[in-house]
C-alpha cells in the first residue's frame, strides 16, 4: 500500500477531476469481491476525524431542524434571523454536550467517582462491540462477509447463561467454563455457515442472516422452557448468574465495569497476533486478497473459510458472555440488543484492524452511553447515534467526498499534509 | 466430480458423451420428508379426529360448503401420495429424466396440507384455507417488491443490500404523504420516491465513490433506521394525527374475477398495490429477457467490458437500473403502512429487506422465481399467525424458525451453487 498511497494524482490533477479519479487509480489491479474494505483501509486518520466532524455536524442539522425553538424561530427567520441560529446553536450544542457528558466526563456531578462514571459506562457498553468487531474484522479480511454476529452473540450468551445458572463450581473455575462454552457457542453458530460455505458455496451473507433470525426465535424459545426459565417466574427471563459465574468488577461496585473489558484487550491483542504475526493469519489474509492466487499456492481455502468463520463467531461468543456475565447478569431475549449490527460498523469503522477496531468500538460505545444521558436531559432522541455513526462510516469509505468537502473553504492548504499522515498510518 | 470422468471416445464408442454422476439429493429428501410426513402426522396422533376447511368467504356468490374430514386418514393418504411423487422423483433421476416442476410443487402443497390436517386435528375452529392463501399473498407483497429490487440492481452488477432501508423510506414517506393529504393513493406515490432516494445514495457512492456496494448497502439501512426513527420520535410522536395517521388503502374487487371459488378472493380481491405487483413481475420477466433494454441490462452485469465495448454506457445503465429498483423497493414499503393501514412506527419493516434478499437469491435472480419464493415466505409467516389463532402443540417461535431453516437447506442443498451475475459488485472503470 505505502508505495502506491502518497505520490497519487492528488498534486498533479486539479480537485474535481481529483474526486473521482484517486480511488480509480487503485482499482482495476485489485480484486474487488475479495479485497473487501481496500479502500477504507487505505484512507488516513485525518480524514477518518474529518468524516467525524462532518458526520457531527449534519446530524447536528437534524437535530435542529426537529427542535421545537428552531422551528418557531424559523417561522420569523427573516426579521430576525439571529434568533433562529441561536435557537440552532443552543439546540446543537446542548445536545451535543449532554451526549459528552453521558460519555466521557460529567463536571456536573457530585462526586469525582460521579463525574468519571460516563467514562467506565462508555467501556462497558464498547466491550462486546469491541469483542464481536474484531470476530467481523478477520472476517473482513480474509473475504468473508460474515453479518452474523448478532446470532453469534446470542448463541455465546446461551451457553455461558446455561454454564453459569446450572452449575454449582468455584469462582475461576466456574467463570472459566462460562466464557469458554461462550466461545464455543458463537463458534459453532458461525461454523454451520463456514461449512456451508465451503462445502456448497451457499452464501455466507444469506446463511449467517438466516441464522440471525434463527438465534433469535431460538432464545426466545429456549427462555420459555424449563432449564432456562427462571423457576416461579412466567416471563422470558432465567435465573440471575450466581457471583462465581460472574465477571468481577474491576472498580469496585459503584460502576458496571467489568472484567469483560480485560477481556476485550486479551482478544484485540489476540487478535493483532494472530492477522499481523501467524502463519494462520497470513494465510486468511491471502484468501481474503485472491483465493485462486492462495489455492494455487497451496493454501486451503475451504478450511480457511471454516476456520475463519469458527475464530470469528467464538470472538462474538465472548461479547455474548460480556453481557450476560457481566453487564446484564441474567439472560434475556434482548441480550445482544443491536451489538451485532452496530459490530459491523464498528469493523468498518476500525478499517478492520485490532486497534482500529478498539478504538472504533469505544467510539461507538460512548456515542451509545452519551446517546442516553442526551435523550434524559435534553429530548433529543438516541436514534440521532445511529445517524452519526453511518455516516461516519459512509464518508470514511469516500475519502475524496470528505477531501472535496472541506477543500471547499481553503482549497490547496490541506492537501500537503493528507498523503504524510497516511505514510506514517502505514509505518505505525 | 466431473474430473472423474475419463475420455470416452477411445474406450466407449458407443457412449457418445461422459455422463455426470447422478445427484441423489433430490429423491432422498422427498423420501425422508414423505416420511417424517407418514409417521407424524398419519401414524402417530390418535385416530377419531376431525379437520375442517373453509374454502369460501362471506362474500362469495358460489358458496362451498366446509369440508369435513377424518384428520388421520386423510393425512396417512396424503403422505401416500407424497411418497408416490418420492418413488417418481427417484425414477426420474435413475433413468436421469428431469422432472418438471409440477412435482416439488405438487409435492409441497401435498405435505403441507397433510401437516394442516394433522394441525387442526380436533379443533373446533375451523382452519379458513381461503383467508390462509390471502393473507399469504398480503404479507409477500413487500418480500415481492424487495426481491424485485435486488434483481433489477443485480442483474446490473451493483448489489443491492440496501433494500430493507429502501422499504423503510418508502414506509415512512407513503405514512407521512398519506397522513398529510388523507389519500392513501398519494402516499403510494409518494414511496417509490423514498425508496429511489435511497438508491440515489447506493449508486453514488458505489459509481461515483467505487466504495464497496456491500458495506454502503449495510451503513445506508442503519443510516435509513436513524433518520426514520428519529424523525419518528421527535416529528411523528408530537403531532401524530397530522404526520401519522395514513388512511388505509382500500380493497378492490375485480367484478367477475373475485367471484371464482377459492381462486377469486385470494388473487382478486386485494389492494391496487397487489394488481401493481402482478403488472411489475410480468413486465419484468418479459422485459429483462426478451427485451432490448434486458439484453443491455444483463450483458452489463455479466460482462461489463464488453458490453463498452459494443457501445452500451455501462455506469449510466448501472444507474438507471438502481435508480428503478429503489423505487420498487419503495413501493414495496407502501405496503407496511397505507397498505396494511398501520402508523408509521420504528424499524417496522424488521429485518423483510434481508428475507426479500434471500428470496432473490431463491428465485435465481428471475423476476417469477423471485416471486414464488416470495410467497412461500409469505405462507409460512400467515400459517404461523392463522395457526396462532387455532392453536397448536408447536411452539410459536419454531414456527416462526422455520422459513430461516428452509432457507439455509435451499441454499445449501436444493439451490446449491447457485451463480450470481458475474460482474455482480465489481466497480466498472474504463
Amino acid at each position: 500500500m505505502s508505495p502506491t498511497t502518497p505520490p497519487l494524482p492528488d498534486a498533479a490533477v486539479p480537485p474535481p477531476a481529483d474526486t473521482g479519479t484517486a480511488p480509480l487509480a487503485t482499482g482495476p489491479d485489485e480484486n474487488r469481491g475479495q479485497g473487501i474494505l481496500r479502500e477504507i483501509m487505505s484512507s488516513s486518520w485525518v480524514v477518518t476525524t474529518l468524516a467525524i466532524v462532518l458526520a457531527l455536524v449534519i446530524s447536528g442539522v437534524l437535530i435542529a431542524a426537529a427542535d421545537q425553538e428552531v422551528q418557531d424561530a424559523a417561522v420569523y427567520f427573516f426579521a430576525r434571523p439571529a434568533d433562529f441560529f441561536s435557537a440552532a446553536w443552543d439546540a446543537v450544542s446542548s445536545a451535543y454536550v449532554a451526549l459528552f457528558q453521558g460519555a466521557v466526563f460529567d463536571p456536573t456531578a457530585a462526586t469525582f467517582a460521579k463525574a468519571i462514571k460516563p467514562l467506565t459506562e462508555t467501556l462497558t457498553v464498547s466491550t462486546p462491540l469491541i469483542l464481536a468487531g474484531l470476530g467481523l474484522g478477520i472476517g473482513f479480511r480474509a473475504g468473508l462477509f460474515n453479518i452474523g454476529a448478532q446470532g453469534q452473540i446470542i448463541l455465546g450468551a446461551v451457553f455461558a447463561g446455561y454454564i453459569g445458572f446450572t452449575f454449582d463450581l468455584p469462582f475461576p473455575l466456574h467463570l472459566l467454563l462460562a466464557v469458554i462454552g461462550a466461545a464455543i457457542g458463537g463458534g459453532m453458530w458461525a461454523g454451520i455457515a463456514g461449512v456451508l460455505k465451503a462445502r456448497t458455496g451457499a452464501h455466507e451473507v444469506i446463511v449467517t442472516i438466516m441464522l440471525n433470525s434463527i438465534a433469535v426465535y431460538l432464545i426466545a424459545y429456549l427462555l420459555t422452557t424449563t432449564p432456562f426459565q427462571n423457576p416461579g417466574s412466567s416471563n422470558p427471563i432465567s435465573p440471575p448468574i450466581p457471583e462465581s459465574a460472574q465477571y468481577p468488577l474491576l472498580l469496585g461496585d459503584q460502576f458496571r465495569l467489568h472484567a469483560g473489558f480485560i477481556v476485550a484487550i486479551l482478544a484485540a491483542v489476540f487478535v493483532w497476533w494472530l492477522m499481523g504475526r501467524s502463519t494462520i493469519g497470513f494465510k486468511w489474509r491471502a484468501v481474503g486478497s485472491n483465493p485462486h492466487a492462495a489455492r494455487t499456492a497451496g493454501i486451503s481455502v475451504n478450511s480457511a473459510y471454516i476456520w475463519v468463520m469458527v475464530t470469528a463467531g467464538a470472538l462474538a461468543g465472548l461479547a455474548g458472555s460480556a453481557q450476560v456475565l457481566g453487564t446484564d447478569k441474567v439472560l434475556t431475549a434482548d441480550v445482544a440488543a443491536s451489538f451485532g449490527f452496530d459490530a459491523i460498523t464498528v469493523a468498518l469503522l476500525g478499517r478492520s484492524k485490532p486497534l482500529g477496531t478498539f478504538m472504533a468500538g469505544i467510539l461507538f460505545g460512548a456515542l451509545r452511553a452519551g446517546g442516553f444521558a442526551m435523550q434524559a436531559r435534553t429530548g433529543t432522541p438516541i436514534d440521532i447515534v445511529l445517524v452519526v455513526q453511518s455516516l461516519v462510516v459512509l464518508f470514511i469509505a469516500a475519502p475524496p467526498l470528505v477531501r472535496a468537502v472541506f477543500r471547499l473553504p481553503a482549497p490547496g492548504a490541506r492537501r500537503p499534509r493528507t498523503p504524510r499522515s497516511s505514510t506514517k498510518e502505514v509505518a505505525a | 466430480m466431473t474430473a472423474t470422468t475419463v475420455t470416452p471416445a477411445a474406450t466407449a464408442p458407443d457412449k457418445a458423451k461422459p455422463l455426470a454422476p447422478i445427484s441423489w439429493k433430490a429423491p432422498i429428501g422427498y423420501g425422508v420428508v414423505g416420511l417424517i410426513s407418514l409417521v407424524l402426522f398419519g401414524l402417530l396422533p390418535d385416530s377419531g379426529k376431525d379437520s375442517t376447511f373453509v374454502l369460501s368467504t362471506g362474500k362469495d356468490y358460489f358458496q362451498i360448503d366446509p369440508i369435513t374430514v377424518p384428520a388421520k386418514a386423510t393425512a396417512i393418504v396424503l403422505s401416500v401420495v407424497a411418497l408416490v411423487l418420492a418413488v417418481i422423483s427417484w425414477q426420474a433421476t435413475r433413468n436421469r429424466r428431469k422432472v418438471g416442476a409440477w412435482l416439488p410443487i405438487v409435492f409441497g402443497i401435498v405435505v403441507v396440507l397433510a401437516f394442516l390436517t394433522w394441525a387442526d386435528a380436533g379443533k373446533d375452529s375451523p382452519l379458513p384455507l381461503t383467508g390462509l392463501l390471502q393473507g399469504s399473498l398480503f404479507l409477500a407483497i413487500p418480500l415481492v417488491f424487495g426481491s424485485l429490487a435486488g434483481l433489477l440492481c443485480e442483474r446490473s452488477g451493483i448489489i443491492n443490500v440496501a433494500i430493507e432501508g429502501q422499504l423503510l423510506a418508502g414506509a415512512f414517506l407513503a405514512a407521512v404523504v398519506a397522513s398529510i393529504t388523507s389519500s392513501a393513493y398519494v402516499g403510494l406515490i409518494a414511496a417509490p420516491v423514498a425508496g429511489m432516494l435511497v438508491g440515489a445514495l447506493l449508486v453514488l457512492f458505489s459509481i461515483r465513490y467505487v466504495v464497496n456496494q456491500i458495506i454502503v448497502g449495510v451503513v445506508l439501512n442503519v443510516l435509513v433506521i436513524g433518520v426514520t426513527s428519529y424523525l419518528f420520535s421527535t416529528v411523528l410522536k408530537t403531532d401524530a394525527s397530522t404526520f401519522n395517521s395514513p388512511p388505509k388503502l382500500p380493497s378492490i374487487d375485480i367484478p367477475v374475477l373475485s367471484q371464482i371459488p377459492i381462486v377469486g378472493p385470494v388473487l382478486f380481491r386485494q389492494t391496487v398495490l397487489v394488481y401493481i405487483m402482478y403488472v411489475v413481475v410480468a413486465l419484468l420477466q418479459i422485459f429483462v429477457f426478451r427485451s432490448r433494454w434486458g439484453l443491455r441490462l444483463r450483458a452489463v452485469g455479466e460482462h461489463p467490458k464488453a458490453a463498452d465495448t459494443v457501445g452500451i454506457k455501462v455506469n449510466r445503465t448501472r444507474v438507471r437500473a438502481t435508480l428503478l429498483g429503489g423505487a420498487v423497493a419503495g413501493l414495496g414499503g407502501a405496503f407496511f403502512t397505507v397498505a396494511a393501514g398501520l402508523a408509521f412506527g420504528k424499524e417496522m419493516t424488521g429485518g423483510k429487506g434481508f428475507i426479500a434478499l434471500a428470496a432473490m437469491i431463491l428465485g435465481r435472480w428471475n423476476p417469477v422465481g423471485a416471486l414464488a419464493a416470495a410467497l412461500l415466505f409469505g405462507f409460512s409467516d400467515n400459517l404461523q399467525v392463522v395457526l396462532g389463532i387455532i392453536g397448536t402443540p408447536i411452539p410459536s417461535q419454531i414456527m416462526l424458525m422455520t422459513p430461516y431453516v428452509v432457507t439455509i437447506f435451499a441454499v445449501a442443498g436444493l439451490v446449491g451453487r447457485v451463480r450470481p451475475p458475474a460482474a455482480e459488485g465489481i466497480p466498472y472503470v474504463k
